[in-house]
C-alpha cells in the first residue's frame, strides 16, 4: 500500500451501505413522476455492487441519490440511506458535502466535464485533499502526486502542474478516479466510468478500478449499461427496469442462470464474441415512459410469457434459485 | 475477388488542421496534416457485410465518408459496381449518378440525423423526390408506406415527428429513408452505437432481414467488436489511418494474427468469461498528427523490433487465410493462435 492510502482499521459489521425503499420524485406540471420506485438494496465493505439497465431505467438517479445530488425539483419522496448505520438521506446540505468526497467519492461518465478545465489538476487534487483531510498544503501535494502514481499516471511530480485538456480521455479518467479516492472515502460512486472510452483504455480503467477496491477495500457502487464491465468486475448486481430493481443476485447467476424474463431477454440481446448465433433475442417494444408505467408488473406488456396475474398485481423482490427475482412466473 | 461491389484502391484522405496563416507566419508554425485515412485498399463482394473496427481517432468514419462521397480522396480510387467515382478513370455521368444512387448512409446518431421539422414522410420521401423528380405523389405515397412497414413500422408513423419517437425507432426510420432509393449498397456508420441493447438486438436483427430480403450489401462500422462479429462476414481492423488486419469473422475472432487485433479481442469484456483475468494492455493510441515511424502500432507491440520502428508494413496474405500488415507475422516471429 502506498502512502496515499489511510487504512482504517475499526472493524464494521453489517453493511456498509444500507438503502432502503428508496423513492426519486420529479414534480411537473402533468403530475408527479416517479423515477426510482421503492428500491432496496445493500452494500457490504469491500463489495462491488453493479446496477444495469437501459436509459431510463433509474440507474444514474440511485446513484445520485446515494451522495445527495438529485437536482432539483427532484427529490427523495421516502425511503432510507443509511451510511454505516448512519442516516445521511435527510441531513443538512453542509454536513452532506463533508461526507461526499470523504466517506463517498464519485466517478461520472465523462471525464473532462469532471475536472475544472481552468485549474491544474494538482490545484484541484490539493483542494479537495485539504477540504476533507487536516494536512498542509505542501503533504497534500505530496499526496496528490502519491495519488497520481497509484492510479497509473506516469511522470506524476512533473503532470500534477498541467491542465486537464493536456491529458488523454484515459489519463483524464484516472486523474478523476484519484480525485475520488483523495480523502480515502469508504464508498465509491460510479456512473459508466468507462462509456466514454475506447475499449483498450476500458479495460485499463477496469483494472485499475479492482485493483484499488482490492487494496484499500473500498466498495463500489458501479453504475452502467455495459454487461460485460459488470461481469469483469461486480460481485453482485442489481437489473433495475422502469425505476424498480426486477432481479438482485451474484455476478455469475444473474448473467448465466436469470430469473426475470427481462433479465433473460437482456443478457440475449447482447452480441457476444465467442458464440455465433443468427438472431440476437429480441424483446419488442421500448421501456415505458415514466408517465405511462403499465399496472401489475410493468414489464408485463414487452413480456412474452405475462399472464393475467402480471397484469394487474405488481411482484416484490422474492428469493428465486441463487438470485432474488420480481417476478410471478419465476417463483413457479 | 472475382466482382466486388466495391473496390477501394490505395485510398488516402489528409486533412489541413493547420493553425491560421497569420499564426503560422508570427510563431513560425509549419502546416499540420493530419493523415485520416493513409492507404487503405479493401473490397466488398455482393451480399457480403464487411465489419470495420477501429478506436476513435482510426479512420474507419473517413472512410465512410469518402465512399459515400462526403469526402473526396486525396488519392487512390473508389470503384462501385465497376464505376471509378474518383481517381483514375472517373466518370461524372450517367453511371456516376447510378452508381450514387445505388448507396445510401445510416448514421449514428438518431437524434441527429432526422429533421425535426419534418413529418417522417417527408423524411423517407426525400431522397427519392431528390433523386427521381418525375414520381407522383401516389407512387411516393405508397412508396413510403411500404418502406414504413417494411422497417416494422405503421403506414399512419408517417404523418408524425422524429421527436414522437424513441432511438431505436428513428434509427428504423433512418434506415427506410437509405432503403427509398432503393439501394445495394448500406454504409452503416455506428449505426447501433447510441441505442440500448435491447434496442440495438432489433435494429441489429431487422438489419439483417433486410439483408436476406433485399440482397443488400453492407459496409458496417464499429468501435463495437461483439456487434461486428456478430454481422458481419469479414473485418478489417483499422489503426491510425491503416487496415492491420483484414479476414473472414470467424478467422480474425478464432485466430487474431495482429498484435493489435490480438490487444483488442483480449480487452473486450465478455460475459462468457465472468471473473476472468484479463491481460494487460498497455498505452495508449498515439497522436495522429505525429504518428510514430513504420509501424504506427510498435510503441504499443510487445513484438516490436528494429524493422517496426523503420518500415511500414505492407497488407500482405496471412498463411491462416486474410491479410495482415505486420512484420512479426511476416517474418514468423510470433507464434500463432
Amino acid at each position: 500500500m502506498t502512502a496515499a492510502a489511510m487504512p482504517d482499521p475499526r472493524p464494521r459489521s453489517g453493511p456498509l451501505l444500507a438503502v432502503s425503499n428508496l423513492c426519486v420524485e420529479f414534480p411537473t406540471r402533468h403530475g408527479t413522476l416517479r423515477a426510482v420506485h421503492d428500491v432496496s438494496f445493500e452494500i457490504a465493505p469491500g463489495e462491488v455492487l453493479g446496477v444495469v439497465g437501459e436509459s431510463g431505467a433509474g440507474k444514474s438517479l440511485t446513484g445520485a441519490a446515494v451522495i445527495g445530488l438529485i437536482d432539483p425539483p427532484g427529490r427523495i419522496a421516502g425511503g432510507e440511506v443509511r451510511l454505516d448505520g448512519r442516516r445521511i438521506d435527510n441531513l443538512p446540505y453542509e454536513t452532506m458535502r463533508r461526507i461526499r468526497g470523504r466517506q463517498i467519492g464519485a466517478v461520472f461518465q465523462d471525464p473532462l466535464t469532471s475536472l475544472n478545465p481552468l485549474y491544474t489538476i494538482g490545484r484541484q487534487l490539493v483542494e479537495t485533499v485539504r477540504t476533507h483531510l487536516p494536512i498542509a498544503p505542501a503533504a497534500a501535494r505530496d499526496r496528490a502526486i502519491a495519488l497520481l502514481e497509484e492510479v497509473g499516471i506516469p511522470a506524476a511530480a512533473r503532470r500534477i502542474d498541467q491542465y486537464p485538456h493536456q491529458f488523454s480521455g484515459g489519463m483524464r479518467q484516472r486523474v478523476v478516479i484519484a480525485l475520488a479516492l483523495a480523502a480515502s472515502p469508504k464508498l465509491i460512486i460510479a456512473d459508466e466510468p468507462t462509456t466514454a472510452l475506447d475499449v483498450s483504455i476500458q479495460a485499463q480503467i477496469i483494472q485499475l478500478l479492482k485493483r484499488l477496491c482490492r487494496d484499500h477495500g473500498t466498495s463500489v457502487m458501479l453504475v452502467t449499461h455495459d454487461m460485460g464491465v459488470i461481469a469483469e468486475t461486480a460481485d453482485r448486481v442489481a437489473v433495475m427496469y422502469a425505476g424498480r430493481i426486477v432481479e438482485v443476485g451474484p455476478v455469475a447467476d444473474v448473467i448465466h442462470r436469470p430469473a426475470h424474463p427481462y433479465t433473460v431477454g437482456l443478457m440475449g440481446s447482447i452480441p457476444s464474441i465467442v458464440e455465433e448465433r443468427e438472431r440476437l433475442t429480441q424483446i419488442d417494444g421500448t421501456m415505458p415512459r415514466l408517465d405511462a408505467i403499465p399496472k401489475g408488473c410493468a414489464f408485463h406488456p414487452r413480456c412474452a410469457r405475462a399472464v393475467e396475474r402480471c397484469r394487474s398485481d405488481r411482484p416484490d423482490l422474492l428469493a428465486v434459485g441463487a438470485t432474488r427475482a420480481a417476478c410471478w412466473l419465476a417463483r413457479g | 475477388m472475382a466482382d466486388p461491389l466495391l473496390q477501394l484502391t490505395d485510398v488516402a484522405r489528409t486533412f489541413d488542421v493547420s493553425s491560421p496563416w497569420l499564426n503560422r507566419v508570427l510563431e513560425r508554425k509549419p502546416r499540420a496534416l493530419l493523415n485520416a485515412v493513409d492507404g487503405v485498399s479493401l473490397s466488398i463482394g455482393r451480399g457480403e457485410t464487411l465489419g470495420l473496427v477501429g478506436e476513435s481517432g482510426c479512420g474507419k468514419s473517413t472512410v465512410a465518408r469518402l465512399i459515400v462521397g462526403l469526402h473526396e480522396p486525396t488519392r487512390g480510387t473508389i470503384r462501385f459496381d465497376g464505376v471509378a467515382l474518383t481517381g483514375v478513370g472517373a466518370t461524372d455521368g450517367v453511371d456516376y449518378r447510378n452508381a450514387r444512387r445505388g448507396m445510401q448512409m445510416i448514421f449514428q446518431d438518431p437524434y441527429a440525423s432526422l429533421n425535426p421539422r419534418w413529418r417522417v414522410a417527408d423524411v423517407i420521401a426525400e431522397p427519392i423526390r431528390a433523386l427521381a423528380p418525375r414520381t407522383t405523389k401516389a407512387e411516393i405515397d405508397s412508396r413510403v408506406a411500404a418502406l414504413l412497414a417494411q422497417v416494422g413500422l405503421a403506414a399512419a408513423d408517417g404523418i408524425k415527428y422524429p421527436h414522437q419517437f424513441s432511438g431505436g425507432q428513428r434509427q428504423r426510420i433512418s434506415i427506410a429513408r437509405a432503403l427509398s432509393t432503393q439501394p445495394r449498397f448500406l454504409v452503416c456508420d455506428e449505426p447501433t452505437s447510441a441505442l440500448d441493447v435491447s434496442v440495438q438486438a432489433q435494429v441489429l436483427n431487422l438489419m439483417r432481414d433486410l439483408q436476406r430480403r433485399l440482397g443488400l450489401t453492407y459496409l458496417f462500422i464499429s468501435h463495437n467488436l461483439a456487434v461486428v462479429h456478430h454481422i458481419a462476414d469479414r473485418v478489417g481492423v483499422m489503426y491510425l489511418g491503416r487496415i492491420a488486419e483484414l479476414a473472414p469473422t470467424r478467422r480474425l475472432f478464432g485466430a487474431p494474427q495482429h498484435p493489435y487485433t490480438r490487444m483488442l479481442l483480449a480487452a473486450v469484456p465478455d460475459l462468457a468469461m465472468s471473473g476472468r483475468a484479463r491481460t494487460a494492455v498497455a498505452g495508449e493510441v498515439p497522436n495522429p498528427l505525429d504518428p510514430p515511424t513504420g509501424c504506427a502500432f510498435h510503441p504499443r507491440c510487445p513484438y516490436a523490433a528494429d524493422r517496426c520502428q523503420r518500415e511500414v508494413p505492407a497488407l500482405k496474405p496471412a498463411r491462416v487465410g486474410g491479410e495482415v500488415a505486420c512484420h512479426a507475422v511476416d517474418e514468423s516471429r510470433l507464434e500463432s493462435v
